[in-house]
């Protein structure tokens, strides 16, 4: 067959989400760099299972380096800043957002009178990524920023213990100290509680924009179109305007699925996407998909800051536990290989998928470890058509068009194939 | 009267182009093998002009072009690209319809394809970011020993105690081999390393998609004999070679051609 059918080069997206969201975090990217202008504390974090609602309660700006790695690589800049850093004598199998970050770094890019400021404290809640401690280290060193080591234990179990919880909590009243002393702001409970309210009401959006996803034709692709909610769940969660974002985002897509619009002109496969998307090719990658009319439907790296399909929601009631427990288990990257398995057959089942796409990164081994089992796991034991790839989130070097097209033409070759048998038809 | 159906199928690789003309009983009448070189287009033009004429028939009467392989796009005068992956497969079964499994290993690729009773594509794996245990591995042995690629297979079934090499890397094997050949060690036993290690290589692409008797050996280096050897060593199965077998991908392109070809001269 020809690819070619779906006619993907006049996909226009229909709705605000887009824009809204680019909106919002310009708004916010706007803040970073008035920061040390207004004298404004600001505080580095990592996105996976964040509390950047303590910041906000302690009036902290928060600043993502992730982020500001992966603006870099979808602007198509990220390849000078992670040469800086190999120069420095950074390997090539570093992880290529840190060798962004400190190539920003080096390449004075960041900085007094620079648009992204050098933060005021580095809290290093390393959930699930333990290469954070060794950057937010240097961060902190050469930024002369306070460093604050937030131990998220690794789950262990489906839950956590009550020591757990009690022990992040701990850290938690401890690193609030901090804060209220870089802003000289004293928190108030109640507006913590307030903050919270606010993520609970955008977690309780996301989550159902999620859900309309199980609609054929999804309203929207749960891969390529969510990280324009990513911004506001994970970085701006618990202001209003986040909550107010979610709640048009809602209406917006229901719209769309109650007229039978999706992201695409056809919808002829639904997949779940697994591994966060290769920034620096963006579009590429996603044409390579939409070509086949392809729609992720849910993805586990929309989920990388917070996992809320399930029910979880920051409570104002139990504000520092729900926060805890955020961190500890209602996040990606903080559980079990096998968790995730759970969570990808969760996606597979109940949103009606025909398949599983792996993006596997070359650059971060700890998050693609497994994946090789993974793939096994759901092509043998569950009967899951699995497709892994491989490139990089950052490093545009390691994306080989010809080479993922080839894998991913080659695989919805036989998906297509499949099909027509199961619908009766042939060959 | 209706005019006979043909098919052609053009495999442009990131070697060599390869193309087949099938009639209906999918007989190849015409087939050929170009370098690619620098110019893909043309290369696919020359594959198919040459095939025609092997063929002893008239362009004009092939009712359908399949393009595939990585120049696949490349086919500009085709009607269809499919990729070499599901041709392969295709390809082999037509020739071997028990086949199971297929190990195809090229100029920069090593597939490994589970099969289905149907021909169609159950599962895939294939190399990646790395020419490591391809026919570019090959290449690179060939060169250091100062022989072509055609001799090195036979060579290297003579090796009594082959070389166990450290790197599988096609730019350090070079001087891994250097280093073996300064140690005294045979050319026979150097090329039964290389051989080996390419086995070895393969052998986890296969063990990802499982494997399933009969396997089916293509590519251009299942011409190789010291290859097939080595690999039926460490799969503990006979495999499936065919003197076809570095035109399968452009043997099942051209058997989807000719399908097409069918459905369109019954719809007209």
């Amino acid at each position: 067959m020809t690819a070619e059918s779906t006619g993907t080069k006049d996909r226009k997206y229909e709705g605000g989400v887009h824009e809204k969201s680019r909106e919002l975090m310009s708004a916010w990217m706007g803040e970073v760099g008035r920061a040390e202008a207004e004298h404004r504390a600001t505080a580095a974090l990592m996105i996976s299972g964040n509390c950047v609602e303590l910041l906000r309660a302690c009036h902290v700006l928060p600043l993502f380096p992730e982020v500001t790695a992966l603006q870099a690589a979808i602007r198509h800049k990220s390849l000078p800043l992670i040469q800086r850093a190999e120069q420095a004598g950074y390997s090539s199998d570093n992880c290529a957002y840190v060798k962004a970050d400190i190539g920003l770094y080096l390449d004075g890019g960041m900085g007094p009178g620079k648009p992204i400021p050098f933060p005021t404290v580095t809290v290093c809640n390393y959930v699930g990524c333990n290469v954070y401690v060794k950057w937010f280290e240097h961060l902190a060193d050469v930024s002369g920023s306070k460093l604050f080591m937030l131990d998220v234990p690794f789950l262990r179990t489906t839950e956590p213990s009550e020591a757990d919880v009690r022990y992040v909590v701990k850290q938690i009243e401890e690193l609030i100290a901090l804060l209220e002393c870089v802003s000289g702001h004293k928190m108030d409970i109640d507006e913590l509680r307030e903050i919270l309210a606010h993520s609970a009401r955008a977690e309780d959006g996301y989550a159902r924009c999620k859900h309309l996803c199980k609609r054929t034709p999804a309203p929207f692709d749960a891969y390529f179109d969510a990280i324009n909610m990513m911004g506001p769940i994970n970085v701006l969660r618990g202001t209003r305007e986040a909550a107010e974002f979610f709640d048009d985002a809602v209406r917006e897509f229901e719209d769309l699925a109650t007229r039978g619009v999706g992201p695409l002109p056809e919808e002829r496969f639904r997949t779940v996407v697994e591994g966060p998307p290769p920034y620096p090719y963006y579009k590429s990658f996603r044409n390579l998909f939409a070509k086949w009319g392809a729609v992720a439907v849910q993805s586990t790296y929309s989920t990388v800051g917070g996992i809320w399909e399930w029910g979880f929601r920051h409570d104002p009631r139990r504000p520092l536990e729900s926060i805890a427990e955020q961190m500890l288990r209602e996040n990606l990257t903080n559980r079990s290989i096998v968790a995730r398995y759970q969570q990808i057959k969760r996606y597979v089942e109940e949103w009606n998928a025909d398949a599983l796409v792996i993006h596997s990164v070359k650059s971060c081994r700890l998050f693609s470890a497994g994946q090789g089992d993974m793939r096994e796991y759901f092509t043998k034991e569950l009967g899951v058509p699995t497709l892994l790839v491989e490139s990089d989130l950052e490093d545009p070097r390691y994306y080989s068009e010809a080479q993922l097209k080839n894998r991913i033409d080659a695989f919805f070759e036989s998906l297509e194939h499949k099909k027509l048998v199961a619908s009766g038809g042939h060959r | 009267m209706n005019a006979i159906v043909y098919g052609a199928g053009v495999d442009v690789g990131s070697t060599q182009s390869k193309a087949v003309i099938v009639d209906e009983s999918l007989r190849i009448l015409g087939r050929s093998l170009i370098p690619t070189g620098a110019n893909v287009v043309k290369a696919a033009d020359e594959a198919f002009r040459e095939a025609c004429e092997n063929a002893g028939i008239a362009r004009e009467a092939v009712g359908c072009v399949v393009g595939t392989g990585y120049g696949r796009f490349k086919v500009t005068f085709g009607d269809a690209q499919i990729t070499e992956i599901t041709c392969h497969a295709r390809g082999a079964h037509s020739l071997y319809p028990a086949t199971r499994t297929v190990i195809d290993m090229g100029g920069q690729d090593t597939k490994a394809i589970k099969v289905g009773a149907d021909g169609s594509v159950l599962d895939f794996s294939m190399n990646d970011k790395c020419a490591a245990g391809t026919g570019r591995f090959l290449s690179a042995a060939a060169d250091v020993t100062g022989m072509t690629l055609d001799e090195i297979g036979p060579v290297a079934l003579h090796a009594k105690d082959p070389v166990r090499l450290t790197s599988v890397c096609t730019v350090f094997v070079e001087s891994d081999i250097l280093s073996y050949m300064a140690q005294k060690k045979t050319v026979e036993d150097v090329l039964g390393g290389v051989h080996k290690a390419i086995a070895s290589r393969t052998m986890a692409l296969v063990r990802r998609v499982g494997v399933e008797d009969e396997v089916t050996f293509t590519g251009g280096v299942s011409r190789n004999i010291a290859m097939v050897r080595a690999l039926e060593e460490v799969l503990g199965t006979r495999l499936n070679v065919s003197p076809e077998g570095h035109f399968m991908g452009a043997l099942g392109a051209a058997i989807f051609a000719l399908e097409r070809a069918r459905v369109a001269a019954a719809r007209s």
